[in-house]
């Protein structure tokens, strides 16, 4: 049922067409699929310092692979510098019913040091509807990160949004502020409207986070204080 | 040949009547395809239509005629159009790589076939998603005897789900996020409601069976935000057919729409119907019916008062509603109701997924077989309120009786009205078989099966771009064990052959172009393989065929010196 091809004023094609008629092969070629979904564009007002975040996927693909641009941001607004900036290049592969393999190259280009990683993970979704991401980066730096959220809806329109983050580091990396075995705790908590449609949802919420272990020591000794929490408002977009 | 006013449908099938009486057994007709603009009243946008207008045009055939047809394709991309029902040779089908190659912009293709059957048919596109972006008609094929029903007034009743969004977005949206047009799903606030009604345990422990399987028992409409019109109009434009009290209306109802159901009733009068998908069946007088996308449906209704009466064609999900009027003056309307409680769908309606084999809900199911008149099976602790097990181990009883629907399945129609009848596959009997009764020769399993959270759907596990085709022999009589393991309601339809369901009346089963296959239910259908050539057989839901649920069937075998072979695969 897809067109053929949109090739316009071609009378030559046409007629061979027409000759060959039933013509292609019983499969037909699927269209792309393609979106974005911004799951956080947002401003966080914190105590030590305010900062601008995003994190968003983009993807092309088919049922069968996917190739996701996955970007996240952290942009401290006094400092006028990205705390994070991380963009992953991601192909995702359906290995069961609900999840799939994600390989792919993660790049790190904060203020300070830059970090390039091999990332190995599965997305997908769990019983009880909760979205999940569990990823292992391969580099001189290894680190895993697990990623869980939940859309629960309030009524049809309102959606309250609990999600969690947790970074692992295997090694120190000191410039980034990272003991080996000190993990980086993430706590949101964001309500929703969808305004237009799912394209555009507006929210307000809080957002914790906190190093623990060494990575909590690094932060003590920097003077800095491990833990902080965020107000947010943002909104979510997709299209 | 829009059917805006009945006096313009009088007229313009009494000028086809002399036509066809002069001319006899040959007539030309010109369809163009162009960009239209769709107005339901609640939104306007961009559509297509043929020759000019968004109103879906009639067109009048006669049983015996030789029709030549000139589609001339005014859009920027290729169109088709598919003749939904008729028997003809595969390569005037309309059914692009499979009949043809398609039209290509600004080409005309001309179908030439001969009209060999009488009845209520449609056509539409059978090219991207043109036909859920307005690509549609109506077909009437005047039978050659004399029909067994007498009316005084013929009208169309066609139903659409227009929706704001294009086919193409409406399937990305989809495949991005399978419930994006979901907007009846379960809240905290109904978990409340639960709550208070049968415990805080009970409806914890609903939500923990349900998100377990990460299905949703709201799962009824893929697509929710249309508006649904007849004959063109919006339930404010309010399509009117007019009447004088005591005279007999047939209404031909057909579903054109993308994804919808809808159960339809006109609250004061006794539908009669007559007819299913083109075929004649004996008559059955019902207060309700669910017309599946694609089917037809022909009734008979006799107002005697001098008053108004609504058309009423909720949605199967309970989200919108068409409406249209019969009146003896232009202008009079009647009640528009309440849209009833949207349904819920139930353990018995996943029976049949193999998911469930390992899972502990207690719906432990067997194969049910629909056509011995009983659903799946149950656990007594299982049955639904009000209903009890025969002697003989089946379920009866309970809201709703329909064979055609699992035993429990929420999805089972109600009568709006107490004690109302709501017709049934088991209540249509052919009244003209068109085949003698024999055995089948063989049996073929086709499985529904698909994956919700990808938007894949498919057909034993496999979607349309890796399947290779059913093959059928020229001369056989083939059985289809439809076995449905989703929890959508399949309404499955096969070109150039008949389609004739086992509802146990045996030689009466009734003639079908297409059938509908609810979640957790088995049903046989058998074909007579009489027509050689290449066909598209696809669940009927747009967005379903479209991501998988699609089968090529070849017939191989039988007469090749047929029309099929001679008729040009193109023509202008």
């Amino acid at each position: 049922m897809t067109t053929w091809t949109n090739a316009r004023g071609a009378p030559a094609l046409a007629m061979l067409a027409a000759l060959a008629a039933p013509a292609g092969p019983d499969a037909r070629a699927e269209p792309l699929i393609w979106g974005i979904q911004v799951e956080q564009a947002e401003y966080r007002l914190g105590e030590d310092g305010d900062v601008a975040a995003w994190d968003f996927d983009a993807f092309v693909g088919t049922d069968e692979l996917k190739v996701v641009w996955r970007s996240e941001a952290e942009f401290a607004i006094d400092e006028e510098a990205f705390e994070t900036l991380e963009n992953q290049l991601r192909v995702q592969v359906p290995v069961s019913t609900f999840f799939d393999a994600v390989a792919g190259i993660r790049v790190d280009t904060p203020e300070g040091a830059n970090r390039v990683h091999a990332v190995l993970g599965l997305h997908g979704l769990a019983p009880q509807w909760i979205e999940v991401d569990a990823d292992v980066f391969l580099s001189d730096h290894p680190a895993f990160r697990f990623e869980a959220e939940y859309e629960g809806l309030i009524t049809n329109r309102i959606t309250l949004t609990p999600s969690i983050e947790v970074d692992l580091p295997f090694t120190d990396d000191a410039p980034l502020g990272q003991g080996a075995w000190g993990p980086k705790l993430e706590l949101g908590l964001r309500l929703s409207y969808d305004l237009v449609d799912r394209a555009v949802s507006p929210y307000l919420g809080v957002y914790y986070e906190r190093v623990f272990g060494e990575s909590s020591l690094l932060a003590s000794r920097e003077g800095k204080d491990p833990g902080a929490v965020y107000f947010v408002a943002g909104t979510r977009l997709m299209f | 040949m829009s059917y805006g006013t009945p006096a313009r449908a009088a007229l313009l099938a009494a000028g086809l009547g002399l036509a066809i009486s002069s001319a006899a057994a040959a007539g030309t007709y010109d369809l163009t395809v162009d960009y239209v603009t769709i107005d339901t009243g609640d939104f306007t946008r961009t559509g297509i239509g043929y020759n000019g207008a968004s109103t879906p045009p009639v067109l009048r055939f006669a049983e015996g005629e030789e029709v030549t047809i000139n589609v001339t394709n005014n859009l920027d991309v290729d169109t088709s159009v598919h003749w939904h029902g008729l028997i003809l040779p595969y390569r005037q089908d309309g059914v692009p790589k499979i009949s043809y190659p398609g039209i290509r912009p600004g080409e005309t293709f001309t179908y030439r076939f001969p009209i060999v059957q009488g009845g209520t048919y449609w056509f539409h596109s059978h090219s991207g998603f043109q036909e859920p972006d307005g690509a549609f008609g109506a077909l009437i094929l005047e039978p050659k005897a004399r029909e067994k029903y007498r009316y005084d007034r013929d009208y169309v009743v066609q139903l659409t789900d227009a929706h704001p969004h294009r086919g193409d977005r409406i399937m990305r949206n989809l495949k991005m996020m399978p419930d994006y047009y979901n907007r009846q799903q379960r809240t905290l606030l109904d978990l409340i409601g639960d709550a208070s009604e049968k415990g805080l345990g009970a409806a914890l422990s609903d939500r923990a069976d349900w998100g377990g399987m990460r299905m949703m028992p709201t799962d009824i409409e893929d697509l929710q935000g249309f508006t649904p019109l007849i004959n063109g109009k919006g339930p404010e434009q309010n399509w009117t057919g007019l009447f004088e009290p005591g005279e007999r209306i047939r209404l031909r109802f057909i579903n054109s729409s993308a994804m919808t159901f809808f159960d339809i009733r006109i609250p004061g009068l006794k539908m009669t119907v007559v007819q299913a998908d083109g075929n004649d069946v004996l008559p059955v007088p019902v207060d309700e019916l669910r017309i599946a996308v694609a089917e037809t449906y022909d009734v008979i209704v006799r107002p005697r008062e001098d008053r108004a009466f609504t058309i009423f064609a909720e949605s199967m999900g309970r989200t919108a509603f068409a409406r249209g009027t019969l009146a003896p003056r232009a202008g009079m309307e009647a009640e528009v109701w309440e849209l009833r409680a949207p349904p819920l769908l139930t353990m018995a309606d996943m029976a049949l997924d193999p998911a469930m084999a390992g899972m502990d809900h207690g719906a432990m199911m067997m194969e049910g077989d629909a056509a011995s008149g009983h659903g799946a099976m149950m656990k007594d602790a299982d049955l639904p309120p009000g209903a009890h097990r025969m002697p003989d181990g089946s379920i009866m009883g309970g809201p709703g009786e329909d064979p055609f629907y699992a035993a429990g399945s929420g999805v089972t129609p109600e009568p709006a009205m107490k004690h109302g009848r709501f017709l049934s596959y088991k209540d249509l009997k052919a009244a003209d078989p068109l085949y003698p009764d024999r055995e089948a020769t063989r049996e073929i399993e086709l499985r529904l099966t698909g994956n919700m959270e990808r938007y894949i759907w498919s057909i034993n596990g496999v979607k349309y771009a890796d399947a290779e085709p059913i093959r059928l022999q020229y001369g056989e009589r083939v059985r289809f064990k439809f076995v449905n393991e989703t929890m959508m309601t399949h309404p499955m339809h096969l070109h150039g052959m008949w389609t004739i369901i086992d509802n146990g009346t045996g030689e009466r089963d009734p003639i079908k172009h297409t059938v509908s296959i609810a979640p957790g239910t088995v049903v046989y259908t058998e074909t007579e393989v009489d027509a050689p050539g290449q066909w598209a057989f696809h669940c009927h839901l747009s967005y379903h065929a479209e991501s998988g649920m699609f089968r090529k069937v070849i017939v191989e075998g039988g007469p090749t010196t047929d029309r099929a072979a001679l008729a040009p695969a193109s023509g202008g």
